[in-house]
């Protein structure tokens, strides 16, 4: 809301990473990087998308060490706790994979967890409604 | 919480979805802020919905909350974050996927309102109490 107001944008977080990989891009492959389509309508900079989510890198930091909370691990609890504390390999592997399909997906059904479950259903878009009912499907089915 | 034993996230985003949609469309009103909605595409919402729910289940964190996680010390959103990075890549289908997916059940900027027939004003008059009663039993579910 606040987002609305002060800087005229909705939220989100997907499309940093989309940013970045592109500064990333124009580094190596510039003249590549710049051919896409993609990049030729959103630009790779980094723009405050890029630093909404250094913000939230360095805020969770700081609530973390501030509360006493720091946790400073390579596996999540309830991962070791499946997994065994040995599966470091699997669970990295298993969360680039993730990562992977969460950002494709992503940019192909438009927003994310924070640009279609909050920015977009706020606003009642429906296509945000349907992305969100489908993310909750996709990630609950494969449990089953 | 995609176990279904967690509902904090959806409480979040619940209540993150009352408090914006009134304050969004209040705002709208009285025209201070203008509206940000993306073009519904059921297709893509569909497909790129249920893709991201399975990455997500994957990483378990969403875009927004790798970066949470990183910040406070858990460093397997490492490996999540630059798979969000290389996923990406989108940008190089980008121009299929447009000509393609992306038109299938392309409805342009449409809102539930409009899906329903009635003015977003009344619409949230009896869409954000259902949404907060949903809320309650959620709360009391849980709170057992």
């Amino acid at each position: 809301m606040a987002t609305f107001y002060f800087s005229d944008k909705p939220i989100g977080a997907s499309s940093a990473y989309a940013r970045l990989a592109g500064v990333v891009g124009n580094l190596f492959v510039r003249r590549h990087t710049e051919s896409l389509k993609y990049y030729q309508d959103f630009k790779p900079k980094v723009d405050w998308e890029v630093m909404l989510v250094v913000g939230v890198v360095g805020g969770a930091f700081l609530a973390a060490w501030l509360g006493g909370e720091l946790t400073g691990e390579w596996l999540p609890t309830m991962w070791s706790a499946r997994f065994g504390e040995d599966s470091l390999a699997l669970r990295l592997g298993a969360a680039f994979i993730g990562g992977g399909l969460m950002a494709f997906d992503a940019r192909l059904a438009g927003r994310c967890t924070s640009g279609h479950g909050i920015s977009g259903t706020m606003q009642l878009s429906v296509g945000s409604w349907v992305a969100v009912a489908c993310i909750f499907v996709g990630g609950i089915a494969p449990r089953y | 919480m995609l176990l279904l034993e967690d509902f904090t996230v959806i409480k979040v985003m619940l209540t993150a979805i009352v408090v914006g949609m009134i304050g969004v469309f209040g705002l709208n009103a009285l025209g201070l802020v203008k509206l940000h909605i993306k073009p519904t595409r059921y297709a893509a919402n569909v497909l790129g919905g249920l893709l991201f729910g399975v990455g997500f289940a994957l990483l378990a964190y969403c875009p927004g909350t790798g970066a949470a996680a990183l910040g406070q010390g858990n460093f397997d959103a490492l490996a999540g974050i630059l798979g969000l990075m290389v996923g990406s890549l989108y940008a190089e289908s980008s121009e299929l996927l447009d000509r393609t997916l992306l038109k299938w059940g392309d409805r342009g900027k449409l809102m539930l309102p409009e899906l329903v027939r009635v003015s977003p004003a009344v619409f949230i008059l009896v869409f954000a109490p259902l949404l907060v009663v949903i809320l309650v039993i959620l709360e009391q579910m849980t709170a057992r």
